[in-house]
């Protein structure tokens, strides 16, 4: 029988305080295979590893219980002291008597009653465990990027520069997202351009980065280390070698579409290049637009084009290519106006969501950054802003808040009253949020310099009367209604996640919040990695952000696929499941419960297989398993029983 | 096809008009608002001052009576009442200790409530059952030519799980007047508080929020509004004496039961005796558009 060393933790007073530990290593002594007991107050502290270390030598122990947190906090750590000794890191229980135990019950004596058999059931568990080695499996040194925003691109830069290839794919026919439509950036004010068309440039330029513009996923299948990716780009119609930009083609077209860019203040035309500086550079035709795919309807494009580019029988190209990670930075979308009755539905043409109203800054808008209001293009000479439009409203809107509307809108009112210096901007707010660095210096210099007026409060109606939009709202620090007499709002509408965000979620087998967010594997210590192993999370598609954080995660996010690149293989934990060949009658049940894609069915054998890499060791195909074929390493029916058997019989 | 009906008290003495207009109409199209025996009270606005429940009381033993004559359902003309007794249904239905203590306090009944009865209110009769574009084929004299602007209120809207249309945005009474041929406009102010009880004891607050509410209609184009609450038309015309004592340059304007212009688009006619009970003189307009 293996001889079991059992170490009780005080966690200080998380677990003495309601189980009584003296009297547990009383108990458990003489427990069946216990060769040695002790309780110590921090046992994950260096002396307490020690303790382990040396009690494994002077008792020649075989196994070790740990009696303390939840695994997830300190199995590794313990593993670890044991493999110091020679001892398969596989030796090793964790009973959780701290979360559920001592933090859950206030009663002593029935804690230390549970605490007790958690134990023992631990001791009944580690006598079956098996030694097992880590399953190691190759690994292809090339990342998948989703998503041409400046997370996307970050991290795109970040592993490229680390000399390992890396495909970037984006939906849109230019890389660049959101940020590249912005005017200033706060809290520097420094030209959200500026410092972005070089990334994109240098996304063209890499050597290790290959583009894939206006390209989708189409779908995923393998294992982490080893993707097999397949990724569809809608043809361009316009042969980028061939185009020379010279703009021919746009002035003949006769159709005109809002533009994506201009966030529909602008129109474009349905061959088109979304903005001067896109990467890559080149026309398009938006097919869902254009009269030319009937031949007859119009070629007015093709006639003009000299170079001969204009092509309309391209076609959907399918790749395929292999891949042993992959970072989601798909971004975000502004909540639509159109959600928002009280404020018009949309319907007012100088009500703008914030966007919009970037596009209206920008040197590069439709009005070449002066401030002209879109209905008749006369100077807004007073102003409303409102921030949380339709956040932080569980009731009706988004729970959530934002997180960047605070900072944007007083940027927006700042760079408001910069053009219009007889202006009048006015900001309804809930709380004024504003935690990340120097963020609060510029609040308060805005409030002191450029006389904005913060009014606390929400706006209960917006709506036109002549050429004024009418703003009903209540200051809540005087108690006070309000009506504003405006000439343009600007709405700080929420972030949620991109369009169609669910449907690649679907595609990748990722989970998301109940916002539609990517979930992080842990919300502080893991925030840039999926709980499925392989994927990493940047941007906003993880959640509300604002640039410098987005620039953070999509560094880190690059820097965890850094560390796995510079392995030659992947390792993956042994605890997985296994098939008595004996049993299996090869009904094929696991295959379509393994939620992972692990099993597979061996047709000439008639028996289910698993495929040791794909398994994440769920248990699922066990469950359900009608002859008891499928058994995980380390936690086999036998064990369960064992535990059960010791648990309920006190 | 009968609907059983309950009136509450207004709609016996200053709104006897929006019953009468009702009756007609409904049974133009087919069906006969049937009013319900031995209501009270449906609680008004004492029901709304806060949880306890014996304010409750007035407003449930309707929906009591209700039962105890077999019926599932009642229809409501007045937003006041709908509201009161949506809140009571709610009040009960949503958690069954209330309704035991409720059916406690009144011991001396023959029957415990259940909680079986629906409340409903006649516009959503109309769109719902009857729908907007049968009430158009039997428009016998389009309202054409009149600008006419719907006003909500609040009780026909909030509390919005009572809501009898988009809280924020509704059409109800727009479309229902497009039906009848009208220019219905959509004016900002149709959704404000008419100044409900304020009336009473803080004349002024009301006063204002009338002048406030009727120039928003005019500024918009109105020449007419509707409701379907006695309140808002008691403050937004009977006041509108009071609002051109205090605002000299207060044009006065026609206040309306939808019924009424219902009755009047659908054949059932102007009766005269309505006329009396509105303040601000409705015939002008209806004549000046050949509508009596």
């Amino acid at each position: 029988m293996k001889r079991i060393g059992v170490f009780i933790c005080h966690c200080g007073i998380n677990i003495k305080g309601t189980v009584d530990v003296e009297k547990i290593t009383e108990e458990i002594a003489d427990y069946p295979g216990v060769a040695y007991i002790e309780n110590y107050i921090f046992m994950c502290s260096e002396p307490g590893q020690k303790l382990i270390r040396d009690v494994i030598i002077e008792h020649k122990l075989d196994g070790v219980v740990v009696a303390a947190c939840s695994p997830t906090l300190h199995e590794t750590t313990f593993q670890d002291a044991l493999e110091e000794m020679n001892i398969n890191r596989h030796q090793l229980e964790v009973a959780n008597i701290r979360e559920q135990c001592s933090w859950v019950h206030t009663d002593i004596e029935e804690s230390t009653r549970k605490a007790n058999l958690i134990i023992k059931t631990a001791i009944e568990k580690l006598k079956l465990n098996e030694s097992l080695t880590p399953i190691f499996a190759p690994l292809t040194k090339r990342t998948l990027v989703i998503g041409g925003g400046i997370a996307g691109i970050q991290a795109a830069l970040d592993i490229a520069d680390g000399g390992y290839e890396v495909l970037l794919v984006e939906r849109n026919p230019s890389i660049g997202g959101h940020m590249i439509q912005l005017s200033e950036t706060f809290p520097t004010l420094d030209c959200s351009q500026c410092i972005m068309t070089p990334k994109m440039v240098a996304i063209n330029k890499h050597k290790n980065i290959k583009l894939y513009a206006n390209s989708e996923i189409e779908s995923i299948e393998g294992f982490f280390g080893n993707f097999k990716v397949r990724i569809k780009r809608k043809p361009l119609y316009v042969d980028p070698d061939k185009c020379t930009l010279c703009d021919d083609c746009t002035a003949v077209c006769p159709v005109v579409v809002p533009s994506e860019y201009d966030e529909g203040l602008t129109w474009r035309k349905a061959i088109y290049i979304p903005f001067p500086q896109s990467i890559p550079a080149t026309f398009t035709i938006d097919t869902e637009n254009c009269l030319g795919f009937n031949p007859i309807a119009c070629t007015k494009c093709q006639d003009a084009c000299e170079p001969d580019a204009i092509n309309y029988d391209m076609k959907p190209e399918t790749f395929e290519e292999e891949i042993g990670a992959v970072i989601v930075a798909t971004g975000f979308d502004l909540n639509p106006v159109e959600n928002m009755a009280e404020y018009g539905y949309g319907k007012y043409p100088d009500v703008l969501n914030g966007l919009q109203f970037e596009r209206i800054l920008s040197a590069t808008g439709p009005t070449g950054g002066e401030m002209f209001r879109p209905s008749d293009g006369k100077v807004p000479k007073e102003v409303v802003f409102i921030q949380c439009s339709g956040s932080r409203d569980p009731e009706r809107h988004l729970p959530y808040c934002s997180r960047i509307c605070c900072m944007y809108t007083l940027k927006h009112a700042k760079l408001y009253k910069h053009k219009v210096h007889d202006g009048q901007p006015y900001i309804f707010y809930i709380d004024i949020r504003s935690g990340g660095k120097r963020y609060e210096e510029f609040v308060q210099q805005a409030v002191s310099e450029d006389g904005i007026v913060y009014i606390r409060g929400k706006v209960s109606r917006v709506y036109r009367e002549g050429e004024k939009m009418i703003v009903h709202g209540m200051d809540t620090l005087t108690g006070k209604k309000i009506e504003i007499e405006a000439d343009m709002v600007v709405l700080a509408m929420g972030i949620i996640p991109s369009a169609d965000t669910d449907k690649l979620v679907n595609i990748l087998r990722l989970n998301t919040d109940e916002n539609g967010f990517l979930v992080e594997a842990h919300p502080k210590l893991r925030p840039v990695e999926s709980i499925q192993s392989g994927f990493y999370l940047a941007g906003t598609a993880q959640g509300p952000k604002d640039i410098p954080d987005a620039v953070s995660q999509a560094s880190g996010a690059a820097a965890k696929v850094l560390a796995l690149m510079s392995n030659d293989e992947i390792s993956h934990s042994p605890i997985v499941a296994i098939v008595n060949e004996d049993l299996c009658s090869g009904c094929g049940i696991c295959v379509d419960t393994c939620p992972y894609g692990a099993r597979e069915l061996d047709i000439i054998e008639k028996i289910a297989t698993v495929n040791d890499v794909l398994c994440e060791g769920c248990g699922a195909c066990i469950s359900v398993c009608p002859a008891s074929a499928a058994q995980q390493k380390n936690l086999t029916d036998e064990q369960i029983f064992n535990m059960i058997r010791i648990y309920t019989n006190a | 096809m009968k609907l059983p009906y309950y009136p509450g008290c207004t709609l016996k003495a200053n709104a006897a008009n929006f019953e009468e207009a009702a009756m007609r109409v409904m049974k133009d199209l087919g069906y006969e608002l049937q009013e319900m025996k031995d209501w009270v009270c449906c609680g008004t606005v004492f029901s709304m001052t806060n949880d306890d429940l014996m304010l409750q009381l007035a407003s449930i033993r309707n929906l009591l009576r209700a039962e105890e004559q077999n019926l599932n359902e009642l229809v409501v003309l007045c937003s006041m009442c709908y509201n009161t007794l949506q809140r009571a249904k709610k009040f009960i239905t949503e958690d069954e200790e209330s309704l035991d203590k409720v059916n406690d306090l009144m011991y001396k009944e023959n029957i415990r409530y259940k909680g079986s009865v629906d409340v409903t209110h006649l516009l959503t009769v109309l769109k719902d059952r009857i729908t907007f574009d049968r009430i158009k084929e039997k428009v016998e004299k389009p309202l054409s030519l009149l600008k006419i602007g719907g006003y909500y209120g609040c009780l026909l809207l909030r509390p919005k799980e009572f809501a009898i249309d988009d809280f924020e945005d509704p059409t109800i009474i727009e479309d229902l007047l497009s039906s009848l041929g009208a220019e219905s406009i959509v004016f900002p102010y149709r959704l404000e508080c008419c100044g409900a009880y304020q009336t009473i004891t803080k004349k002024d607050v009301t006063i204002k929020r009338t002048y406030e509410i009727i120039n928003s209609a005019r500024k918009s184009g109105c020449e007419a509004i509707v409701t379907s609450c006695p309140l808002c038309a008691f403050n937004l015309d009977q006041r509108q004496k009071e609002t051109a004592e205090e605002f000299i340059e207060f044009e006065q304007m026609p206040v309306f039961y939808f019924t009424e212009l219902m009755s009047v688009a659908l054949g059932g006619g102007w009766d005269k005796s309505w006329s009396k009970l509105h303040y601000a003189d409705p015939e002008p307009i209806l004549k000046e558009k050949g509508l009596i």
